[in-house]
């Protein structure tokens, strides 16, 4: 059982997910959210000893399982996890019961398809973050396409079949160029799709720029970096709350796991080499992207719009290559995954009882609304980054970080604590204060207490991070000081 | 010479689905004339057990330790890569036997016959997995070809199958003259029509790369191995033949025919002419690269079902011929798994055709899957299933198929060619999901409530079971490969 902790997680939703899958059709519509429910809470359970057992000290991989798969290509059933990947892991776990929950009643049709889906998606997610072996990684990577791809397209909003092709290509075309990547690093290697091994395989300058530029187009379009991501904005409008809230809180956080597990550590002379374009685009989104949110009329849109100004964020920490950044982006990461959550989630209180996303169809919420008022209130202070709340800690550490590197960089990343205010803060001054607008708002109910639950989960921990990030902090410090130390090492032959 | 020295017993299963074919066809004359003959209802029942003995024979035949048999003064060859090639071959006909078995009935096709065609065509591909002669390969090529022909013309008051029926028969019979030609040549060249002592014999020449003759000889080789897969640009009877014939004919046409290809471009190019790779190695990547792009760009705008699989068959060879193309024991052994893997893939598509249709009603429209996860989700998500294996999506045998190849292909130095196959695997993905998209995001066209594809039990088990194992195998698919890399290592 302690060794196989991580398969268990892996398995347990997936296995869960075909059972609800089979069990329930639409007159069983409660059993299924209620197995879903118990599934997701014990998949979340046992995840926490990942982090209680988790040694703080090394950054060597941990809760490690291997098996032989493959022979005939050395594939291995190879999982385990350090710092970066373990809070992503317990992000993930978290996170789907918050979604189990907030679509409770949200989701008219096909609930037990719905719930299925999300309990699937996230064994797989926890897949990408604990796979060791290349293609097994690949595997988990492509496969949660699936399930998302069906949730957007089944039970998103009007533009829903668009969207979700595009997303579905957008990711599968970078997707692809990586698995080439892999390839050709399976050959390099002699034959091994360790992961590990690809750490320490010498690489000559030219191969190492071509597989940082496959790994990029693979990871760019997940973050997704500016100018790849057009898809974003398509899928988050249209894809359903749940659908939303995993896409924003864990899916994005893939493409910052892929630069940490990958990238930076595959190809560390490549990443020096062009870390100013990753830098540049990584500035012009958290700037420009700031400025288009601004302009937005659509909550979802809005925030959709927010989540890659703040994922440039984690980008730009990434590839200043100093402690203060990559702390600082990992921190982004998971603060980012609890605020964007939250949003949708308010976006999606609202959008149950209105039926709409738009700005101007509300105003004066505070009013029949108190309660959802704070919450909501909170949750964008946080996402402008106010001290006190994890948004800041994740964004102050990038920015000392860049003030280390380049005064310049940090300027602009600092612009958006600017912009981030007037984006937010504005929108939050039109659906939360003012006069109520109509009397159908004027009539809207306050949070129950199962939205209360959720949005005072994500509130919590929003503060607790803010406060007091060193838990957080420390189980990631030793994996990220040996990242860094590897990656400033040369690996040209 | 003696009997003994004939080894007789490697051709063991080819004569028995010979003798079971003439058995089949006797049955047929039983019936009295102008009266419907009711004994032709066990034809189909008997092909398919038919077919299993011979698997089971073939899988009885299968050489101890991974050494080859030579027969018939070396016309014949029975190693493992045969006896694999053969088994699969009698599975996937008599699985693709039992999905047509309704479609067949409701519309009356010629009952016996049909079958029979189909095992003396299932008897033509074996001949040519064992052919280690040119004679053999072009005999049981010409077999297998000559009764496909008849099985698509076998509807005969349909425009469209007897169209179909006419093109396949010109086209095949030109490519047919073309690789006649083409060996010809070869003979003229080597002196012999024995693949090893061909092979030989370039070896020894160390045949020049700029000889002309024998640059033509491989081009007419090629051409001819392109026109029978359905390459681009060789392609054009495919769409028509796919469309055209009867559903059943098509999922029979589509799954261990292209096996036989497979033994048919493993004999002759890996095995006879493996020395000349530099000279057929650059067409084949040219010919795949169209293949893949023509296939999976053409096939976007289609709106007929079989249409659209015909499209995307010929961007799957262009797949099968990128690992032929890597030139390596690896790209043989890659492509022998795709070719598998794909005909179990094409096999459950149209076998779910098959098991849509309706009565006399066909459903091979795009429009007629809108809505189908609410009319008839578990086939819906079997196709789901099957359209993503198809796209070579994760976590199906499909993208393991896939993944060999492009493995190859990175590893034979062809990384460029690589990026290209991925690109355009991507614009495959698109008409795929299009499928997913039609059954499970569209509302079903007509209000009508939910009813059932007519009842064919045993069909659709094999349908969930076709769908399912492309999922199941999964942790098992290492010992799949490494099945292929041995016969592929014990053949080459």
């Amino acid at each position: 059982m302690e060794n196989h902790l991580l398969s268990l997680l892996i398995w347990l939703p997936i296995v869960a997910g075909i059972l609800i899958l089979g069990a329930g059709d639409q007159r069983r519509a409660a059993l299924a959210r209620k197995l879903a429910l118990g599934f997701s809470s014990a998949v979340f359970l046992l995840s926490v000893p990942l982090y209680t057992r988790f040694d703080t000290t090394t950054a060597a991989m941990q809760f490690g399982e291997r098996a032989r798969w493959i022979d005939a290509f050395n594939i291995h059933y190879a999982l385990g996890v350090d710092g970066i990947s373990m809070p992503l892991i317990l992000l993930t776990t978290l996170l789907t019961v918050v979604v189990v929950i907030a679509g409770w009643t949200a989701t008219p049709k096909r609930v037990a398809q719905y719930m299925a889906a999300f309990l699937i998606m996230e064994g797989l997610m926890i897949g990408v973050f604990a796979s060791l072996d290349a293609v097994l990684f690949y595997l988990f990577w492509e496969a949660m396409l699936i399930p998302m791809f069906l949730i957007i397209g089944i039970w998103g909003g009007p533009n829903r079949i668009y969207a979700t092709i595009k997303f579905f290509l957008y990711t599968l075309l970078g997707s692809l160029l990586m698995l080439v990547a892999l390839l050709y690093l399976y050959h390099a290697s002699g034959g091994s799709f360790s992961i590990l091994d690809y750490h320490r395989l010498p690489l000559a300058l030219a191969p190492q720029v071509l597989i940082f530029l496959a790994f990029f187009a693979a990871f760019a379009v997940k973050v997704p970096m500016f100018p790849v991501h057009t898809w974003l904005p398509d899928a988050h409008v249209e894809a359903p709350t749940g659908g939303s809230v995993i896409l924003a809180a864990v899916m994005l956080k893939m493409g910052g796991y892929g630069f940490l597990r990958f990238s930076l550590p595959v190809t560390p002379d490549a990443s020096h080499q062009l870390a100013w374009l990753m830098i540049t685009l990584s500035l012009i989104a958290v700037v420009y992207i700031a400025l288009v949110a601004l302009a937005q009329r659509d909550m979802k849109k809005l925030i959709a719009y927010s989540s890659i100004s703040h994922m440039g964020f984690v980008t730009l920490g990434l590839f200043i290559f100093n402690p203060r950044g990559v702390e600082g982006a990992m921190v982004q990461m998971i603060s980012h995954g609890f605020i964007s959550g939250a949003l949708f989630l308010c976006v999606g209180v609202l959008y149950d009882r209105l039926h709409s996303r738009m700005i101007a169809d509300y105003g004066g919420l505070a009013a029949p609304m108190p309660v959802f008022a704070a919450f909501m209130v909170l949750f964008a202070l946080a996402n402008a980054g106010l001290p006190g709340t994890s948004g800041f800690v994740g964004e102050f550490l990038v920015i000392l970080g860049a003030f280390q590197v380049n005064a310049w960089f940090a300027v602009a990343a600092a612009l958006t604590l600017i912009f981030g205010a007037a984006y937010t803060l504005w929108m939050v001054k039109r659906v939360i204060y003012g006069a109520v607008i109509s009397e159908r708002v004027a009539a809207l109910p306050d949070v129950n207490g199962r939205e209360m639950l959720f949005l005072g989960v994500l509130a919590a921990l929003v503060l607790w991070v803010g406060v007091w990030p060193n838990p957080l902090l420390e189980v990631m410090h030793a994996t990220i000081d040996n990242l860094l130390e590897h990656t400033a090492a040369s690996k040209l032959p | 010479m003696n009997l003994a020295s004939l080894r007789v017993t490697a051709a063991l299963p080819e004569i028995f689905i010979a003798l079971a074919a003439c058995a089949i066809l006797l049955l047929g004359v039983t019936g009295k004339p102008g009266k419907p003959n009711h004994r032709a209802a066990l034809a189909c029942p008997l092909a398919i057990a038919a077919l299993l003995v011979t698997a089971l024979l073939a899988g009885l035949n299968f050489p101890a330790g991974g050494g080859a048999v030579a027969a018939f003064n070396n016309l014949f060859i029975g190693d493992a890569l045969a006896g694999l090639l053969k088994i699969s071959m009698c599975l996937l006909c008599a699985a693709a036997f039992l999905y047509g078995r309704r479609y067949n009935r409701d519309r009356g096709l010629l009952t016996c016959e049909y079958y029979v065609l189909g095992l003396f065509s299932v008897a033509g591909m074996m001949v040519v997995a064992s052919a280690s002669h040119l004679l053999t390969l072009y005999l049981g090529l010409e077999l297998m070809s000559l009764c496909l022909y008849a099985m698509v013309a076998c509807h005969r008051d349909s425009r469209l199958a007897s169209e179909a029926a006419m093109k396949y028969f010109v086209l095949g019979a030109l490519a047919s003259s073309i690789l006649l030609y083409g060996m010809s040549l070869l003979y003229g060249l080597t002196g012999s029509l024995e693949l090893p002592v061909i092979r030989a014999a370039l070896f020894a020449e160390a045949a020049d790369p700029d000889d002309a003759a024998l640059a033509l000889a491989v081009v007419f080789v090629v051409v001819a191995l392109a026109f029978k897969l359905g390459a681009v640009p060789f392609h054009m009877w495919v769409p028509d033949v796919y469309h055209g014939a009867p559903t059943s004919t098509t999922a029979f046409l589509s799954a261990a025919p292209k096996v036989a290809a497979f033994a048919i471009v493993l004999r002759l190019l890996a095995g006879g002419l493996g020395d000349l790779a530099g000279i057929w190695q650059s067409m084949l990547v040219i010919l795949a690269v169209l293949s893949v792009a023509a296939g999976n760009i053409i096939a976007i705008a289609q709106h007929n079902l079989k249409r659209m699989l015909a499209y995307s068959a010929v961007s799957h060879m262009g797949f099968f011929l990128f690992g032929i193309a890597a030139g390596s024991a690896q790209g043989y052994s890659a492509s022998l798994f795709y070719v598998l893997v794909y005909a179990v893939m094409s096999l459950g598509a149209f076998g779910a055709v098959l098991c849509l249709a309706r009565g006399d009603a066909e459903c091979d429209r795009l429009d007629d899957l809108q809505g189908l996860s609410r009319r008839s989700p578990r086939t819906a998500f079997l196709i789901l299933i099957l359209m993503l294996s198809m796209a070579g999506i994760p976590p199906t045998a499909g993208f393991f198929a896939k993944l060999s190849v492009i493995q190859a292909l990175v590893g034979a130095g062809l990384v460029w060619v690589a990026v290209v196959a991925v690109l355009l695997a991507v614009v495959g993905a698109f008409y795929y999901l299009r499928i997913i998209k039609l059954m499970y995001f569209d509302d079903p066209a007509d209000a009508s409530p939910a009813t059932p594809p007519a009842g064919d039990p045993p069909a659709h088990l094999l349908l969930a079971f076709n769908a399912l194992i492309i999922i199941a195998i999964l942790p098992w698919i290492g010992a799949l490969i490494s099945l292929c890399n041995a016969v592929i290592a014990g053949a080459v």
